[in-house]
């Protein structure tokens, strides 16, 4: 297998366009949110910049740079890298590919921008994750039709008939995450029925009302998680922990009761999002019994990962690439068992609505997502620029100043979410609400102002590896022949 | 079978997409009719209430807010009345958010005034010393968007028959009456708040975001 790639050679042009916007988006979109984080620990940072800085809507600007801008390009990155290799077919022998990959490219990241522009405008559906109005919609759709093209069409013209793990994930992500943006985008712009008012160009409204709207909302909201945040991130662990290890994975039948358990069982725990709501209770019901099943598939995969790394476990100390992704893999089960947790109704019944449930999602994408992508990136830059990475030096204190930023991040925000949702439901011995509901706000300060600072050094630590991949691409020691396994890296 | 699959890129995504779309055809279909139906006595917004539930939306309030009543004592005694599905049956979208930074706002119409909220909007924590909520100025000065208020309900009538125009009903006619009717019941606002500006605007035939945002507050019972 490896013998035959060395005879291919690879196009990576569109890989590493891809990887800047990675990059870029990655500190716009996790600067914005260490903003966020300090307002709601000081909220006179509110107003410094007139309507268009407050925390309200900075908000959907921060989740969408790094869902989409941040996590999309680093999912697209990994595509145009991984996909030539596992098929053993390069991008430059199809010109149409080729062209369709940089269309995908363009389109893309003028999206990106415009979504920045509009959304701090104020022009958005309100709908979480799928804040862009219909003319975005419309562009999102166009990009991801050309980003299947090119994963069909590769998968087409390929030299390898069987297709590697991590492409299942690829086409799983790319096949749901079209079904659920589409049913969930379904809006009607109100100036096809504006009578004769002057009404905005870019305004729409759902095509489904009420309790309707939140149910296909989280149906789509819970699993744009999955085939986002997950899905495509153990295509990239699948392949690169076993291509930097240089050892196989641990268990091939596993791989596939965690692939086909994962895609049955995981449409099913949106309605968990919902639970004591006024959607039916049977959904609810379902919601959170899947929610629990979902641990089984999830950490099939992540202990498949993790004893992929059976008897090599002296490369954590060597490698901090390694303990990179060990870490993910690690920090995806602590993520996939407390999610199932907090669908259990009782417990929602306190955690829903407070802090605990951002500091959920942040264990898993800082910890999981943004680990393993920056793992990807480290591990094809010697790759696609024929250079050692600059500073293992640098990678080593960047892993320990982030890896503790996420502890300080979660576990603030389990005290801040335990804390207020206790407090709501408080009662005096007279049968009195104890707290009113300022009482809540002002105790978090402490937790708010730890969880700022955790993001702060999260943040420091990306910026070290902006500047370690620009290093490594400008001033890393120029490589004779690519690496098989481990990357090399300079002191 | 699974490894004759994995060689048949076609069959494998044929699959892979009956796997995915079982549970959503389980799930969401069966009760969408049902789920869609108002209660008796629930009346859509008028074209000021949703010019400033617009507002509501454009200054995503629902990244902070809930609209959404859990039936515990703890909340209903804190809020009100927990939600019923039918009481949202003419919310485009549904505003039910997903934290609570601030309050739940789903009945905030019965126990906040007018003056309430111009205070509150305009300096938060002078209303509420340790609160975290930024303050809203700009509502005071920018204007609603009363013609994409008209569209919106208009779409609504006509695509999705929400009862507009109907007897006992919110009128909503044509665009220069609906206009009209949104200003005089703008003026009814204005004239419990203090801000000079904002009566000037409205006595001049313009509505403040903030006429309107609170038109919408006080609608929500």
């Amino acid at each position: 297998m490896q013998d035959n790639a060395q005879t291919i050679e690879y196009d990576y042009s569109i890989a590493k366009a891809f990887t800047f916007a990675t990059i870029l988006f990655g500190i716009i979109g996790m600067t914005v949110g260490v903003i966020l984080a300090f307002q709601l620990a000081f909220p006179g940072l509110n107003n410094l910049a007139g309507e268009y800085g407050t925390f309200s809507r900075l908000r959907p600007l921060h989740t969408n740079g790094v869902a989409y801008g941040f996590t999309l390009s680093g999912i697209f990155a990994t595509w145009y890298y991984v996909g030539q290799r596992v098929l053993k077919v390069s991008l430059k022998e199809s010109p149409f590919l080729m062209g369709v990959a940089k269309l995908h490219f363009a389109l893309y990241f003028i999206t990106i921008l415009l979504a920045v522009v509009t959304l701090i405008s104020g022009i958005t559906t309100s709908k979480e994750y799928a804040e862009l109005e219909w003319p975005l919609d419309l562009l999102v759709v166009v990009w991801w039709v050309l980003w299947g093209i090119s994963l069909f069409g590769l998968i087409g013209i390929r030299r390898e008939r069987t297709l590697y793990i991590s492409l299942w994930y690829y086409i799983a992500c790319f096949v749901a995450v079209a079904m659920l943006y589409l049913f969930n985008n379904m809006e009607i712009p109100t100036m096809l029925f504006a009578n004769g008012a002057p009404s905005s160009f870019m305004h729409s409204i759902s095509m489904y009302a009420g309790t309707n709207d939140a149910l296909v909302q989280w149906w789509f909201g819970h699993n744009a998680v999955a085939f986002v945040f997950t899905t495509p991130i153990i295509a990239m662990i699948y392949y690169f922990l076993p291509k930097e290890s240089g050892q196989n994975v641990y268990s091939y039948k596993l791989s596939i009761l965690a692939f086909w358990g994962l895609m049955f069982v995981y449409l099913w725990a949106g309605g968990h999002h919902l639970v004591y709501s006024t959607v039916p209770d049977w959904m609810q019901t379902m919601g959170s019994v899947m929610s629990v099943v979902l641990i089984l598939p999830s950490w099939g995969s992540a202990i498949n990962m993790l004893l992929t790394m059976k008897g090599e476990w002296g490369q954590l100390q060597t490698s901090p690439l390694i303990k990179f992704m060990v870490l993910a893999s690690t920090f995806y089960m602590l993520s996939t068992i407390e999610g199932p947790i907090q669908a259990i109704k009782s417990v929602n019944a306190i955690a829903h609505f407070t802090d605990w449930i951002p500091g959920h999602v942040h264990d898993g994408v800082l910890g999981w997502v943004v680990f393993m992508i920056m793992s990807a990136l480290f591990h094809m830059a010697p790759r696609m620029f024929g250079r050692e990475i600059y500073s293992k030096s640098l990678m080593e204190t960047q892993f320990w100043l982030q890896t503790t930023a996420i502890v300080l991040y979660f576990t603030s925000m389990w005290i801040a979410g335990i804390t207020q949702g206790m407090m709501w439901r408080a009662y005096d011995e007279y049968g009195s609400l104890l707290y009113s509901f300022i009482d809540t706000v002002t105790v978090l300060q402490p937790y708010y102002t730890i969880r700022a600072v955790g993001g702060l050094m999260y943040l420091i630590g990306f910026f070290m590896f902006a500047y370690n991949m620009y290093k490594t691409a400008t001033a890393g020691r120029v490589l004779d022949k690519e690496p098989t396994n481990a990357s090399p890296m300079g002191a | 079978m699974f490894h004759w699959l994995e060689q048949r890129p076609f069959f494998f995504t044929v699959v892979l997409f009956l796997f995915i779309s079982f549970a959503g055809i389980i799930e969401v279909i069966p009760d969408f009719a049902k789920a869609s139906q108002p209660l008796v006595g629930t009346k859509p917004y008028s074209v000021l209430e949703l010019a400033g539930r617009q507002v509501y939306i454009k200054d995503s309030c629902n990244a902070c807010h809930s609209q959404l009543i859990r039936p515990f004592k703890s909340e209903t005694d804190r809020y009100g009345m927990y939600s019923l599905s039918g009481e949202y049956a003419y919310d485009r979208p549904f505003l039910w958010g997903s934290k609570r930074t601030g309050p739940d706002l789903l009945r905030v119409g019965n126990y906040r005034t007018t003056d309430w909220h111009e205070n509150h909007m305009m300096a938060p924590a002078e209303v509420v010393p340790g609160t975290v909520m930024p303050a809203y100025p700009h509502q005071f000065t920018n204007i609603a968007d009363i013609a994409t208020a008209y569209a919106n309900a208009n779409t609504q009538k006509e695509v999705f028959a929400v009862p507009y125009d109907k007897e006992g009903m919110p009128k909503l006619g044509s665009w220069e009456e609906a206009k009209a009717a949104a200003l005089e019941e703008a003026k009814v606002i204005a004239a419990d708040m203090k801000n000079q500006n904002v009566k000037d605007a409205v006595a001049n035939g313009e509505i403040p975001e903030i006429v309107a945002m609170i038109a919408y507050l006080n609608s929500l019972k």
